[in-house]
Formats: structure tokens, sequence, C-alpha cells
């Protein structure tokens, strides 16, 4: 194992404590626990907390900010945060308007996030939760029953926190972030296993000549393995996996991410990017908006994902939003 | 006799299988339930020492409870969290437990499992050692047997219920990924629930 670390069972902690000494203008650590919040003072809004496994980089503490997130919940490398941990977020961020949770649909994560729920509920807290699930690769996976939440997330987090930032209330902002669940469609493929750093060897390997189509963001198993194809291929393939949900017709508008899994060049990215705009547009899709870069990571692993959202009139205006966030910035 | 010696036996219990469990979990999932587990009851038997002699059941489940929410992780935290809890709110107030009342906290532990899992009888999972307990202690209710002979039934059905899950495949939790490759294997959590019945009943009955 080769990383730039100093103790693999304290990554997490000082990442968190990176995070925040790096960004004090937009971050700061809920004394105590993994927990990011907003540095500057809480606003009379709808407050939305994330979280999960870290490992996901810039996920999700790097979209906690204005137009985003209100707080960020990081559990170890690639496990759910606990219920007390998401909990003290959720206090912590309330202001009485209520709590959104977004939470990838992983089996831990959605029961560690329920139960912080429920422990909210009884104080008062009025709290609501929605599940990302836009991972078209497999129905069920090794860590979840249904499809997988991945990079779709993150325009949850930009959509749904737009809409929070209006002052709209709790009903309305979960309606939106369902809106976006709904709507958004991603696709991955890896060339690269990572190395969990507690546990300091690759979690599967994978020949120098092939990938594996449809992984998921912990390395786990995709649909299969191939020998390596081109770019211009591979964004056929992911594409054509997304485009046969059939929610995308001729004159919708969409955004689309170019996501890298960690150790992608953005060049790759590029290229990827190129073929999969040259694609859409044969079908008619108007692009609004292509984000390309990490946004939902899996440490050092090779790869990428394509995540599609068809939007309407309320998903345009509040993608269009503004954001500022360490990870995400738009005016 | 005292709750806080009976949750100490079943710590231990899990904490002594801990390579047992975290073995059969390699096998067929992702192979850290007993090392979880075990971390979980490390940081619980503390404080469950640390509470008043005053053998308040509910208050002493309770601790346990939250003690492996904030220190299991994955899904067993919750589920084993959310079935001690339940089994506190069956009992509140309570310091001696009748054979009712421990029908009623097994009952209630299943329902949170259930809840928190959304899963039934038949998966591969503790559900599968749990129920067939509860249905074999509500038995030994209707033939008159007080709440240790109850257990003692309640044991020998959970481990029915483990050698059960061998037969079948998973549909929930990571080793429903492997399907039908997960027959012939037994259930971790189903292992891990007759681990902790099976310790609550040998201190029971030793200390009747």
């Amino acid at each position: 194992m080769k990383k730039i670390i100093n103790n693999p069972d304290n990554v997490v902690e000082e990442m968190l404590n990176g995070m925040t000494a790096s960004q004090p203008q937009y971050l700061k650590r809920l004394k105590g626990f993994d927990v990011i919040v907003r540095a500057n003072k809480k606003t009379d809004k709808v407050a939305l907390v994330s979280g999960g496994g870290s490992g996901h980089e810039p996920a999700h503490a790097g979209y906690v900010g204005r137009g985003m997130l209100d707080a960020a919940v990081a559990g170890p490398v690639f496990t759910s945060p606990t219920p007390d941990q998401i909990y003290e977020a959720v206090k912590e961020v309330n202001t009485g308007k209520g709590v959104l949770l977004i939470i990838k649909n992983y089996s831990g994560d959605v029961m560690n996030f329920e139960m912080a729920a429920e422990m909210a509920a009884a104080d008062g807290i009025e709290v609501e939760k929605v599940v990302t699930n836009d991972d078209v690769a497999v129905e069920n996976s090794t860590w979840t029953i249904g499809r997988r939440g991945i990079a779709g997330t993150v325009l949850v987090h930009k959509i749904a926190g737009a809409k929070a930032e209006t002052g709209a209330a709790l009903a309305d902002v979960k309606k939106a972030a369902e809106k976006v669940i709904a709507n958004v469609r991603s696709m991955g493929m890896a060339l690269s296993p990572c190395t969990v750093p507690a546990a300091g060897k690759p979690s599967f390997t994978l020949p120098d000549n092939q990938m594996e189509i449809g992984i998921g963001i912990h390395g786990e198993p995709g649909t299969h393995r191939e020998a390596i194809r081109s770019a211009d291929e591979i964004a056929q393939q992911l594409v054509d996996k997304i485009l046969a949900e059939n929610i995308y017709n001729s004159g919708d508008e969409v955004a689309v991410i170019i996501n890298g899994l960690g150790a992608t060049p953005l060049m790759e990215l590029y290229i990827l990017s190129h073929k999969v705009q040259a694609i859409l547009k044969e079908k008619g899709l108007k692009m609004v908006k292509t984000y390309v870069g990490n946004y939902m990571t899996s440490l050092e692993m090779a790869g990428c994902s394509v995540t599609l959202l068809k939007l309407d009139d309320e998903l345009k205006e509040l993608l269009l939003a503004p954001a500022d966030t360490p990870a995400l910035v738009q005016f | 006799m005292t709750v806080k010696d009976a949750i100490k036996e079943v710590g231990q219990a899990v904490i002594k299988d801990k390579v047992f469990l975290t073995d059969l979990d390699q096998a067929i999932g992702d192979g850290d339930h007993g090392i979880n587990m075990a971390r979980g009851f490390e940081s619980v038997l503390p404080k469950i020492a640390a509470l008043a002699d005053d053998n308040d059941v509910a208050a002493a489940l309770k601790a346990v409870g939250m003690g492996l929410i904030s220190s299991v992780g994955g899904a067993a935290g919750p589920l084993y969290g959310t079935a001690f809890l339940r089994a506190a709110g069956a009992c509140k107030g309570k310091t001696a437990i009748d054979a009712a009342t421990a029908k009623a906290m097994l009952d209630a532990a299943i329902k949170g499992i259930q809840d928190r899992g959304k899963a039934q009888q038949g998966e591969k999972t503790m559900l599968d050692a749990l129920i067939p307990a509860s249905d074999a202690f509500a038995d030994g209710i209707k033939a008159g047997k007080n709440a240790v002979e109850c257990l003692g039934d309640a044991v020998q059905a959970a481990e029915k219920g483990v050698e059960y899950t061998k037969k079948i495949s998973a549909t929930k939790g990571r080793a429903s990924y492997l399907g039908e490759r997960s027959i012939g294997h037994q259930d971790p959590g189903a292992t891990s629930s007759t681990i902790m019945l099976t310790a609550l009943y040998k201190y029971l009955k030793q200390e009747r």
C-alpha cells in the first residue's frame, strides 16, 4: 500500500481536520463528532444533512455550504456513520424549519440514518429522508437491496439545496429531491481497484487488459468484466445502459456529470465527455449543464461514471442557482 | 441474579466467539460480524458495570441498545441496537421479569429487527433464530413453564433455526449477493442471536 497518510487508523480524523483547516471560510467541525457543518451561522431555512462512509471525497463534506448541504456526517472508510453522529448533525443544523436527510441506498446507511431520524423525531425535530438510487448497473448489490446511490446524489444535494435556500417548506424541499431521484440515472466502470487504508490491500484485482463494467463505488462487483476498449466505446456502453431506462426523450433538457472515481485524469474524462455529448445530441437531448471532474470518488480507483438528469423548468432553475461550497462553486 | 450480571455474561459470550462469528461472516458476508459485535460489547460492558445496582432492567437494556448503536456500525449495530431498545420499552419499571414479560420483550425485539431490517423469516437472518425461539417460548408459557424453562426451550428452537439457515439462501444483507451460493453456510446473525440467548439461559439456570 502506497498512500500519503500518517496512520491507516486515523485517516478520517486527520482528513476532517485538514478540511476545516484548509477551508475555514466554508467549514467547521462539530466538536467531538465526525460532522462537518457550515462555518457561517445557520439561516432560517430547511437544513440538509447527508453523509456516509468516507473515501468518496469530495462527497459529502465538500458539498457543505450555501446552496447545498448544511452538514455532512463522515463514517469510517466505506462504512456508514453511526446514528449518534447523524443525530448530533441534525440537532446542530435544525433551525425549526425541519431537516432533510439525503441517504445513498446502502443497507447500513439507510438503517443508521433512519435510527438518527427517529432519535431526532423523539426530540420533536421535524425530519424527512430521501434515498438516492441512481446506479443502473445492478438491481441488487453486495451492499444494497435495490439500486445503489452514486454520483447522481450530488445533483440531489445541488437541487434540494437550492430549493431549501428559497425558503421552501420541508415537504417541498423533499419533493424536489424526490423529483431528482426519479429522473437521475448513472452508470460506471473501473480500470483499477482501490485500497481501504485499514485493509492495506486492494479490495479486488483487475488484470491490466481488463475493465469492470457497472462497478460500485466501494469496489463491489458490477455486471461483468471485459477487455478494455476505447473511450468512445466506453462512453457508448455507459450511455446506452442509461438511455435503456427509457426516461429520456428527444427534446428533453438534461444535466450531465462525467465523474472520475479518484485516479482518472481530467484529460480522460474530457475525452469521454466529448463522445457522451455527441451521443446525447444525436438522441435529441439538450445539455443544460455538464459537470466534469471528481464528484463522487472511490479512493484511488481509476474509472468513471456518467450521470444523466432529466430536467423540467423547476429542476433547471434550481440546478442553475448559485452554490458556494468547497467542491462546487457556481454563480 | 441481576440484570447487570446477565448482560455481562451475554456480552462476554459474544466477545469469546468473536473469531467464530467473523469466520462465518467471511464465508458469506464481509467478514466483520464478530469484530464489530465484540467491539460493541467491549464498549458496552464498562457502561453497564457503572450503572446503579437497582436492577432497573429497562434502563440497563436501553444502555446496551444505545451503546451497540454507537459502536457496532454496519447493519448489525442498528439491528441489535433497535432490538435492545424495543425490549427495554417492553419492560419499563420492572426489576423482575416473569415469563409473560420476557415473551413481550422478545417479541418487541423481533418486531424492532423486522421494522429496521425490513426482513421476514426465511431470508437467512437473525430472525430465523429469534422467531422460532419466540414461538417455543410461547408454547412453554402455554404448558405452564416458568420463564427460565421457557427460555431453555427457546434456545433449543434458536439452535434449530441456525441449522435451518444452512439450508436456505440469503435475500437480505450482503450475503444476498451470493444468492444460492450462500446455501450450506449458517447465518452469522442468527448465530450471534443464539449465542446471546444461550448465554442468558445458562446464567439464569445457574442462578436459580
